[in-house]
């Protein structure tokens, strides 16, 4: 199903996709009481972060991410993943990404998903502000003729 | 093991989930960003179905004495809007826009595209400990 004057939109697998990330954040609150951070998580699975949840839980979370992913490549006989970034363009990414979800406490999902639901101020003030500088970036880059 | 079994299948429903919805798609995300480009307005509803069950939860969550599968709650309570969080959520946005990518989905194509979602991955590390070391 297409979305009228957006031909490459996904609306519906995105939904769809959407309520699994919910139902798997939902997994994690009201199985373990802790929010499905991806930032978080991944930080407490390799020990760069000293406290939160549980490690073997987080290692755990972790782990299943890729695998899931995978599961459904199989099952759909593949998914897209085009990166068309540079390996250098790449590693910049990953540094302001590391740095800047442990210096904001937060990610898409840890702020976004599970922030957002629970109508945390700080998790919208944050939200608001990664898209915001998301826009921003893309915008500069597409004027600027890199896009 | 039942505890880790439990956050296994969540792990795999949310990794499963970005690959459903497009959101393992670098180039999806990055033209959701993208006002000035051929919009894809995906990532809305992703987040707009991601939000149903969450809601549903918070709900029964004010009505739970301790989770499932634990003793206790262990959620953020500090409700301090200041220079880190939004400095950091600025930085993140800078790297999201650049690589199309944020934790969720880098760590979903680890399977799928290593190469790429490996440098990324690694990138990534490096700044959660430079995070570290100069905290």
């Amino acid at each position: 199903m297409t979305l009228p004057g957006f031909p490459d939109a996904m609306p519906v697998a995105g939904f769809l996709g959407g309520l699994m990330i919910g139902l798997a954040a939902a997994i994690m609150l009201l199985g373990f009481g802790r929010i499905a951070g991806v930032s978080g998580m991944l930080a407490r699975a390799t020990a760069i972060a000293t406290a939160g949840a549980p490690r073997a839980l987080a290692i755990a979370f972790v782990v299943g991410l890729p695998l899931g992913a995978m599961l459904v490549t199989l099952v759909c006989g593949g998914v897209e993943t085009r990166f068309g970034a540079g390996i250098l363009q790449l590693i910049g990414a990953g540094l302001l990404v590391g740095l800047g979800t442990r210096l904001g406490s937060g990610c898409t999902s840890g702020h976004g998903v599970c922030g957002l639901s629970r109508l945390s101020p700080r998790s919208i003030v944050a939200t608001f502000t990664f898209m915001a500088s998301g826009f921003a970036t893309v915008g500069v880059m597409r004027l600027g003729g890199w896009l | 093991m039942r505890q880790v079994a439990l956050a296994l299948t969540s792990g795999l429903l949310f990794g499963a989930g970005l690959a459903v919805s497009g959101m393992a798609d670098p180039a999806r995300v990055r033209a959701f960003l993208d006002l000035f480009g051929a919009w894809d307005p995906t990532l809305a509803f992703v987040m707009a179905g991601a939000m149903v069950p969450m809601a549903i939860a918070w709900l029964i969550q004010q009505r739970m004495t301790k989770p499932v599968a634990c003793n206790a709650f262990d959620l953020p309570g500090t409700r301090l809007i200041d220079g880190k969080l939004l400095a950091g959520a600025a930085l993140f946005g800078i790297g999201w826009g650049i690589g199309g990518l944020c934790p969720g989905p880098a760590l979903a194509d680890l399977l799928i595209a290593p190469f790429e979602a490996g440098i990324f991955v690694v990138a990534m590390l490096a700044g959660m400990t430079i995070h570290r070391i100069t905290t």
